[in-house]
């Protein structure tokens, strides 16, 4: 009961032991999470990781099948949509098309039975801090996508409420645009200070944007922590995959003697952040926390490719066999079948476990 | 074909020579049938035409005597009536009944394979089983005078007044899964997202559909108006089979007005002047429509 | 995770099955599946009395003693105005009608798509659109000039002026059909056929139609069921001799001559609509998109 109180007065959002299964499917396995007031998370997977339909939860627009959710402190397991404090931004957007801007902001209000100049209050408010005023008298029709998914987040807002969420927002826009309002989105949370749960299929977005990522796949929660430490230090062999571009190199080995054994290779293990016991493991290294130089000693690779994006390069090497993703600022070119011998910055490297894949 | 050969350009008729070839039903269809004849019915439908059609031009002659005549009017009358009910029932019926099979509920193949069946059906069938419903010496009208209550009458298909509805019993039980099955794909339509915004709004469904859904249909509306109407127009099997244009002359419709003149009555400038008229009819409903419809897909 | 306290709710939200929206959804749409069967129940059981039974009892009350005779005198002794063979006359006469107007119609418009679709030539656009608006032109315009033309041809009155007919005016429909079909298929398809130097018509054969079965099945769902079901030009187009079903069960039951035998009457309509019946009740969906394909335009 005393850690209830507590909690309340920290914890924004709280999902402990959520689970959803359609039949048969379980959907979400045993979900839990503590968000703390005015936090921005990421929620971050491949499709049918599970990651709208947590969101989908937390709003209510999804009956749940065990567990509890908790807004400010209140549980709202049972509640409407409309009761749990939240405001919800759609992919589509999902404006009413028929009406106005104005219109489509106070739609729920007017329901809901706010006075007049209430309504008109809360519409001001949001139009300035979107910068929409010149438009809300126009049909979401004649608005840009960039428009109407400030019109969407403006639909949120008015509702003035602690909790946002986002339900892929920006994958209906060109490329550019999605840069642009994702560091709209990135202001607007830090001048509104609320809490916001955001839901991507995105990496850059979810780096950029969270203050914690949860990473997940199959209805699992993989790993939930701050983009730095996934990045950094990710707990499995998934994680590790699914962070990053081009993906973490993977090695398959052994470690002995505080060594990493690749075929007749030793790498020395000093610097790494972990204690790993000898036996099989997996090294994984990320192409930019490897370096070259030309010449054929130790740890050498072929180059089969080279991509230049300008500002780096990424070597596509073969690696005894096995394909060697490297990234460097070096704008050297490489003609194909150059040797290169590698090393390793092996306090940024992670070990894992081949059988459990998790890290060690 | 060689000359043109020779100066490395293939004539400009014979490019694509095929696909021309192969369109020349159609466009013999569009030309000569729906085009030709329909200007030959109306040039001749200003004729004195009788048993067989000559240019013999009698100016608006045909036409003063089609809205004089007793049978016409009723015709028209009994259209509109039978029209408004249809649109208005069809549509409210047909909306009202779509909106809840989009409940998600259970069995929502079965009631919908139930509702559209009487649409598979003929008019002729149709028509002639309800005239067998009502039929008031066995029908619905006789089977509550059993059940005691002897000065019960319902007896429309022998009664001028109101004849017409009983027609419009038996059509709308044939379309109106027609058009449920039109708005039922209207509603399914809408974006799944658009009714959870409007639950996170707090707004109640019955709210939604007024508000933001029937707002969001209306190109289906207006499509099925246009369809339903132009059925309207049509209708001629149904009348045949239920009542035959009876009692009397009470029940006959504009389309019956036409076969009647030129094939039973040798009067074939007053079928021409008709049909003309049902032409026009339906060319006032259809063109503000495809102006609508296609001037503003060009701009879109 | 010591600290979690299932205080409060949890699980899934208490909703009890039958909530009163439920009831409510429930009964009105089993009324109404009610009333929308209670014409072919009264089809049925009006079909299977004896005509005394039917003149003691109500219509709804199913036969004491079930007898197959009104179906059989139905198809095979029921009078019209011209003769007394019974409805299996029209039935082979909507089988000689239908199964060639459908093929003709379909192959014809699928074509006509085809060419609408992937071989635009200059005009093509404007014939389409003047068949479109053709759709909407009350049958009865352009009937006498039709029989003109087929007087003309020699073939007014026969099956096969009638197969034209159906033909020429289930062309608007069809052609929409497929045009909007073949737009769909993507255009790489043809364009690769093109630059393998396949002409006009060994793309139709070879790619589109094998490509369009789908449609095809709505279409020969849409127009079997069209065709067998028309009145009109059925009466317009044919002799006594040829007329198809639906003229025949309306000439069975609308001629007043001597007793009036409902259940004969009730028996040929049920097998006049057995057809277009069975035909929805097994294609299922697919009529459905047929319709809405038909309808929603675009």
């Amino acid at each position: 009961m005393m850690h209830q109180t507590v909690a309340a007065t920290e914890t924004s959002l709280a999902i402990r032991g959520l689970q959803l299964s359609f039949g048969a499917i379980q959907v979400l396995k045993d979900v839990n999470m503590e968000i703390g007031r005015g936090e921005f998370i990421v929620l971050l997977g491949g499709s049918g990781s599970g990651k709208s339909t947590i969101l989908n939860c937390i709003a209510g627009l999804l009956d749940i099948t065990d567990g509890q959710i908790f807004i400010n402190g209140r549980n709202v397991t049972w509640d409407e949509p409309k009761d749990r404090g939240i405001g919800m931004v759609f992919q589509s957007y999902a404006l009413y098309p028929q009406m106005s801007v104005r219109g489509n902001l106070a739609f729920g209000l007017k329901n809901a039975r706010l006075p007049k100049d209430e309504i008109a209050r809360r519409i001001d408010r949001a139009a300035r801090i979107l910068q929409i005023e010149e438009y809300l008298d126009r049909k979401p029709g004649a608005l840009s996508g960039g428009q109407r998914q400030r019109v969407a987040i403006g639909r949120a807002l008015v509702r003035d409420v602690d909790v946002f969420l986002f339900d892929e927002p920006l994958s209906n826009l060109d490329a550019k645009l999605r840069a642009e309002l994702r560091v709209e989105i990135k202001r607007l949370h830090e001048k509104l200070g609320n809490t916001m749960v955001y839901v991507t299929h995105d990496q850059i977005e979810a780096m950029t944007l969270a203050d914690r990522i949860a990473l997940l796949r199959h209805g699992v929660i993989q790993q939930f922590a701050s983009p730095d430490e996934i990045y950094r230090r990710p707990v499995n062999l998934y994680v590790a995959g699914f962070i990053g571009s081009p993906a973490m190199n993977f090695l398959k080995g052994r470690i002995e003697g505080g060594d990493f054994l690749f075929n007749a290779h030793r790498i020395p293990l000093a610097g790494y952040d972990g204690n790993p016991r000898d036996g099989e493991a997996i090294l994984g290294i990320r192409p930019e926390h490897t370096t070259c130089t030309l010449g054929n000693g130790g740890l050498s690779a072929a180059v089969e490719l080279q991509e230049n994006m300008g500002a780096e390069s990424v070597l596509h090497l073969s690696l005894e066999g096995q394909r060697f993703a490297l990234r460097t600022s070096d704008d050297t070119r490489h003609p194909e079948g150059t040797r290169l011998s590698l090393s390793f910055d092996i306090s940024r490297a992670s070990l894992f476990d081949p059988q459990s894949e998790l890290r060690l | 074909m060689a000359k043109s050969r020779a100066s490395g350009r293939p004539f400009r008729l014979f490019r694509n020579i095929n696909a021309k070839l192969a369109a020349i039903p159609m466009i013999l269809t569009a030309m000569v049938v729906f085009v030709g004849f329909s200007a030959w019915t109306i040039t001749y439908s200003f004729t004195r035409s009788r048993l067989l059609p000559k240019l013999d031009f009698v100016g608006l002659g045909q036409y003063e005597r089609l809205w004089a005549s007793d049978k016409w009017l009723i015709s028209i009358q009994n259209l509109v009536i039978f029209g408004i009910c249809m649109l208005v029932l069809s549509f409210v019926i047909g909306f009202l009944l779509a909106c809840l099979l989009d409940q998600k509920i259970r069995f929502e193949g079965v009631f919908r394979t139930i509702l559209l069946y009487p649409f598979a059906l003929s008019f002729v069938v149709t028509g002639l089983v309800w005239q067998w419903i009502l039929n008031p010496d066995f029908g619905i009208q006789s089977i509550i005078r059993g059940m005691g209550w002897q000065s019960f009458t319902f007896d429309p298909l022998n009664d001028g007044r109101i004849v017409i509805f009983g027609v419009v019993i038996a059509a709308l039980w044939q379309g109106t899964g027609f058009v449920m099955v039109l708005m039922l794909a209207g509603l399914r339509g809408i974006d799944d997202e658009i009714w959870k915004a409007s639950r996170v709004d707090g707004v109640p469904a019955w709210k939604t559909y007024l508000f933001v859904v029937v707002p969001m249909l209306r190109p289906v509306f207006v499509t099925t108006l246009v369809i339903v109407t132009a059925g309207i127009v049509k209708v001629y099997d149904l009348v045949v089979a239920q009542t035959g244009g009876g009692p009397g002359i009470a029940s006959e419709v504009p389309a019956k007005y036409v076969y009647d003149q030129m094939f039973l009555n040798q009067n074939l400038g007053q079928g021409f002047a008709a049909s003309t008229m049902m032409l026009l009819t339906v060319a006032i409903i259809i063109i503000p429509w495809a102006y609508l419809e296609f001037g503003g897909r060009r701009r879109g | 995770m010591a600290d979690i306290t299932f205080e409060g709710p949890y699980g899934r939200r208490p909703r009890s099955r039958i909530s009163a929206q439920n009831i409510v959804i429930y009964s009105v749409l089993t009324l109404v599946a009610i009333y929308y069967l209670i014409p072919l129940y009264v089809m049925v059981v009006t079909s299977l009395k004896g005509l005394p039974e039917i003149r003691m009892g109500n219509i709804f009350s199913p036969p004491i003693e079930a007898t197959f005779e009104p179906w059989a005198r139905a198809w095979s002794s029921a009078c019209t105005g011209l003769n007394c063979d019974g409805l299996q006359r029209g039935f082979w006469n909507s089988v000689r009608i239908t199964v060639p107007s459908v093929v003709f119609s379909i192959l014809i418009a699928s074509i006509n798509g085809y060419a609408l679709a992937n071989w635009r030539f200059k005009g093509s656009e404007v014939f389409f659109a003047v068949l479109m608006i053709g759709a909407f032109i009350p049958y009865q315009v352009m009937i006498y000039p039709m029989v003109i033309l087929l007087r003309e041809l020699g073939i007014y009155g026969t099956l096969t002026g009638l197969v034209l007919v159906h033909t020429i005016f289930g062309m608007p429909i069809l052609t929409l059909l497929f045009r909007n079909y073949f737009t769909t298929l993507p255009e790489e398809l043809f364009k690769a056929a093109r630059v393998d130097g396949t002409g006009f018509w060994g793309i139709y054969f070879r790619i589109m139609l094998p490509l369009s079965v789908p449609m095809l099945v709505v279409a020969v769902i849409l127009q079997a069921t069209n065709i067998w079901n028309d009145f009109l030009f059925g009466v317009v187009f044919t002799r006594p001799e040829y007329y198809p079903m639906t003229v025949q069960l309306n000439n069975i039951v609308n001629t007043t001559t001597g007793v009036r035998e409902y259940n004969v009457n009730m028996a040929a309509t049920i097998l006049t609509g057995l057809v277009p019946l069975l035909i929805y009740f097994v294609s299922g969906r697919l009529f459905v998109r047929g319709i809405a394909a038909g309808a929603v335009k675009g």
